[in-house]
Order: structure tokens, then sequence, then C-alpha cells
């Protein structure tokens, strides 16, 4: 059922709730797929974020998200500035990215050591996103929940290997999402949990053998109901 | 055990335990999360601070929107409702504080979406004149928030609350419903008048269609959150004084969602009908296009 704060509510920095509050969630949700602040972003904006961007702050908010802000933190007025002032380069391109939602961003970031991080995501409506690729490996969630999200060979035992030590940590998996790009070559799972996850957790993952690589996104905002 | 999708069921509820709308949802708020009254309590009285900052940055008389089409005009009314006028101070507040938040909205301040960001003035601007003008306590006004909640709970789960799938009557009529309501419980009005002023609040706006100039919440939303206020006032002080809907409340937001699926597509929050396909309206998108490629 509807929670009375998703009626009175959300918090958020005006004007739009798909437009504005979305595009920050957005980019805070590619703020933590990348292991530090990156050094310059390149956003892709597709279809409505495409043609109206401006007029609803979608660039600032975007930005703001990439700095950390979440949709409520007043000062996504003035991301801008404040990207300059770390010195940070942006830029913003408007470009087809094919049959995706109207309210779609392609996010590329560079970080210091050269490495480049890129995420597909769409803000759906109320606020709520779903993000839909990462470095090129489609995948499905939302940030609603604190999520694990691993990098691996398609190989027998991988997913009992990782949700072995999520359950001997006492965190209850909520849903859990296998994705590959064909069979036995690379595959992604997407964990997400009813719990806060603790770093040693994600290190015990990241130490498995058929771990690649493994990234953890809290978006910061209560399990939706 | 308190929980309802339907006016009816949330009447019943009222009835069985001798409570008013705004416990009936607490409870059914506290059933649903598992959290506690004194946390839910705290987050909707934090929802009202946010409402209240947003009033007085709204205020400004200097404030520009992002696509400059609104801002200042909160301030302008506010200087007006203390001179000769048609409305009376009531109406004239509230009116003041539903645009200074739709203006803080446009310039990228912090609101409360109510239920929506594009309708965000119109609770905020009844429910903090009428505190001023009959002295209501921070305490009612948040339970007043908790009754609005429970009418726009029973629309989103019979309707919608959006303007891409409604129009503007499932935004702005429904944060009209809902304040109409709960302008009805701060008054003293019993659940039933309630639910009939949000009834006749919704009716008086069915149809009402989504057509933001260049896709961008400011033109006709920033001042049609204050003639939907008007509308709520005149719809709570209407089933105070003892009328009653002829359409129940349940079937006015069954009519308001039928009415919404029979819209066309471009009277649904796309830019592509009614006030946004004017001359005036595209002159101006196409100036909003060149600067955003030049920027």
């Amino acid at each position: 059922m509807t929670s009375v704060f998703q009626i009175i509510g959300p918090v958020m920095v005006g004007p739009s709730s798909s437009h504005t509050a979305g595009a920050a969630r957005l980019g805070n949700i590619a703020r933590r797929i990348c292991d530090e602040e990156p050094v310059r972003v390149d956003f892709y904006l597709h279809g409505s974020f495409a043609r109206t961007w401006k007029g609803h702050g979608t660039g600032k908010a975007l930005l703001g998200g990439i700095m950390g802000m979440d949709p409520a933190d007043e000062r996504i007025a003035d991301s801008f500035y404040l990207a300059a002032e770390t010195g940070m380069q942006y830029n913003f391109h408007t470009a087809d990215l094919g049959e995706v939602h109207p309210n779609s961003v392609k996010i590329v970031m560079q970080t210091a050591d050269g490495r480049i991080w890129e995420m597909l995501g769409s803000s759906i409506g109320g606020g709520k996103v779903t993000v839909s690729s990462i470095n090129g490996m489609d995948i499905e969630f939302s940030g609603d929940y604190p999520t694990v999200i691993t990098f691996h060979r398609d190989q027998p035992g991988a997913v009992a290997q990782v949700s072995e030590i999520i359950s001997r940590h006492n965190i209850n998996i909520a849903f859990l999402k296998v994705f590959r790009s064909s069979r036995g070559s690379d595959a992604s799972m997407v964990i997400e949990c009813d719990q806060e996850v603790e770093p040693e957790l994600l290190e015990e993952i990241k130490a498995l053998q058929v771990i690649k690589e493994v990234m953890f996104i809290n978006a910061g905002l209560t399990p939706a109901k | 055990m308190y929980q309802f999708r339907k006016g009816t069921e949330l009447l019943n509820l009222c009835q069985r335990y001798e409570l008013n709308i705004d416990e009936i949802i607490l409870r059914c708020e506290m059933e649903e999360s598992g959290q506690s009254r004194e946390q839910i309590w705290d987050l909707m009285q934090d929802n009202l601070q946010v409402m209240q900052d947003s009033i007085s940055r709204g205020l400004d008389p200097d404030l520009k929107s992002v696509g400059g089409l609104v801002g200042g005009n909160a301030s302008k009314v506010q200087f007006y409702m203390e001179k000769d006028n048609l409305c009376g101070k009531t109406i004239l507040k509230a009116i003041t504080y539903a645009l200074a938040v739709s203006e803080c909205n446009a310039a990228m301040g912090k609101i409360v979406a109510a239920p929506t960001a594009g309708a965000s003035g119109i609770l905020p601007g009844i429910l903090v004149a009428l505190a001023e003008e009959k002295d209501y306590s921070q305490e009612e006004l948040v339970k007043a928030l908790f009754v609005a909640a429970a009418v726009g709970k029973i629309i989103a789960a019979n309707a919608t609350l959006s303007g891409a799938e409604g129009g503007c009557q499932a935004e702005c009529g429904s944060a009209s419903s809902m304040a109409a309501a709960a302008a009805v419980f701060l008054s003293g009005g019993s659940p039933e008048m309630s639910l009939d002023a949000g009834a006749i609040a919704l009716k008086g706006l069915l149809g009402l269609v989504c057509d933001p100039v260049a896709g961008l919440v400011e033109v006709p939303c920033s001042k049609r959150n204050a003639t939907t206020t008007a509308v709520a006032i005149t719809s709570a002080d209407m089933a105070l004084a003892g009328i009653k809907s002829f359409i129940p409340f349940d079937e006015v937001v069954e009519a308001m969602y039928r009415v919404g699926k029979s819209m066309a597509a471009d009277l649904r929050e796309t830019a592509a009908g009614g006030c946004a396909i004017t001359p005036t309206a595209l002159r101006y998108a196409e100036h909003m296009l060149s600067q955003q490629s030049e920027g």
C-alpha cells in the first residue's frame, strides 16, 4: 500500500519530480558506481530530458547528484558553481539512446586514474528511477534498497557462493536478479537487501575467485513499502 | 485493522472506532510501515516545517524561476490583500502562500510534493493561512496533513495522482480535494463533511487538463495552484454549511479516473495541447530551445 509519505512527500528541490528529483537520484547512484569523485563527467540526455533539461534544472540536479547531493539538497541549484570550484569538468550532450524511457540519461564518468565508468538510467515518475546498464552490462535496479552488484564469470556456484556470504552476515535479500551477456562469459548479480551492508561483507565477496568486481549502492532512501 | 481503500471504508472505520480521519490514517500507517506513532508523527511534522520554509522563500519579491516565467507573484498578492479587495483576507492569504510555494518550486527551492511538485502549493497555502487567521496550533496542522494524506491515498488507490496519466485534475484537482477535506477537519467538521468537501472540490476541477508551456512547471501550473486553492476553500465552506455532495466521494474519484483515461495524450503533460500550443507559448518554447542549445 502507498505510504502517507508518498502522498505528502517526498521533500525535494523543485521544479519537477521526474526531471529534477529523479535526475538528482540518478546522478547520486552514478557517483556510487565509481570508487571516487570523477574528474570529468559527460551526460547524454535523451527524449524529454534532452528537450527540457535546462528549464527543469535537470543538468544541475544530475551534476549535484554526482557530487553526492540527494534530491532534497538545496545546493543543487548551485551545483554548476560548486563543480567549477572543485575543478570537475562536465558536459551535457543531447543524444538518441534508442528504445529507452523518454526521461533517460547515459552518464560517463572518468576518475583521476583514467578509468571510465558508464551508467544508463531513467527517471520513471514521482522521483523514482531505474538503472538499466552499468559499464555496458545490461542490468536492472531501482536504488530503493541497499544494493550489492557483482560482476563475475558466468559459471556454476557463483550465485551460491555470494548468497552464502550474505546470509552468514544475517542480511535478508529482498530481490536477487542475475544477468549475463552470453553463456559462460560475463555475468552480473543485482542483490537488493533489507539491511545495511557492512564493508567487510563486500571484501569477502570481492575475495571470491569468480568475482571480478563488486559495487555497493545505497542511495540513502528508506525502502519503499 | 485500520486499512482502507475507499472513502466509505474510511468513514466506517471512523464510526466503528469513534475516531476522526487523522487518527485512523495514523494507525493505518503504523500497521503498514511497522514504524512507531512518534516516528510517523515526527516525519509529518518535518514535512510541515519544509512547507512553512518554502512559503517564506517564495514570498521574496525578487524570486525568479528557472524558465523566467513566474516569480514575485506571491509577493504582489501579499501586498494587495492588505488593501481594498474582492476575496477577503483568508482566501487571499491562502492564494499568496500557494503561489509562494509554487514559485519556490519553480526556482529550484525545496518543497514537499503534495501530492506532486507541480501541485505543491495548495495544501500548505490553505493550512498555513487558516492557522494564521484562526490560531490553529502546529499540532492541529500536522493532524490536518494526515487527513489530507488519507484523501490522497484513496485517490492514488482508485485513480491516479499523475498529470501524465490523468491531466491536471489528477494533480491540482487531487491536491484541492485533499486540502478541502483538511480545511473541514481544522474547522471542526465531521469525517463525512471532510469527504463531501473533497468530492465537491474534485467535481469542480473535473476535466482540468495538464498543458505546461514549454514542458516547464511554471505556466499555467503556478497560477493554477492559486485558483484551485480557492476552489478548495469554497468547497470546504459549502460542506461546513451542511451541503452534501450528491455524487459520493468514491464515485467522483472513479469519474476523475475515467475522465483522465479518455483525455487525449496532448492534454496530459506532453506540452502538445491546451495553453502549451498557443502562439505565445510556442514563441516562448522556441526562444527557450535556442537558448538551451547555445548554453
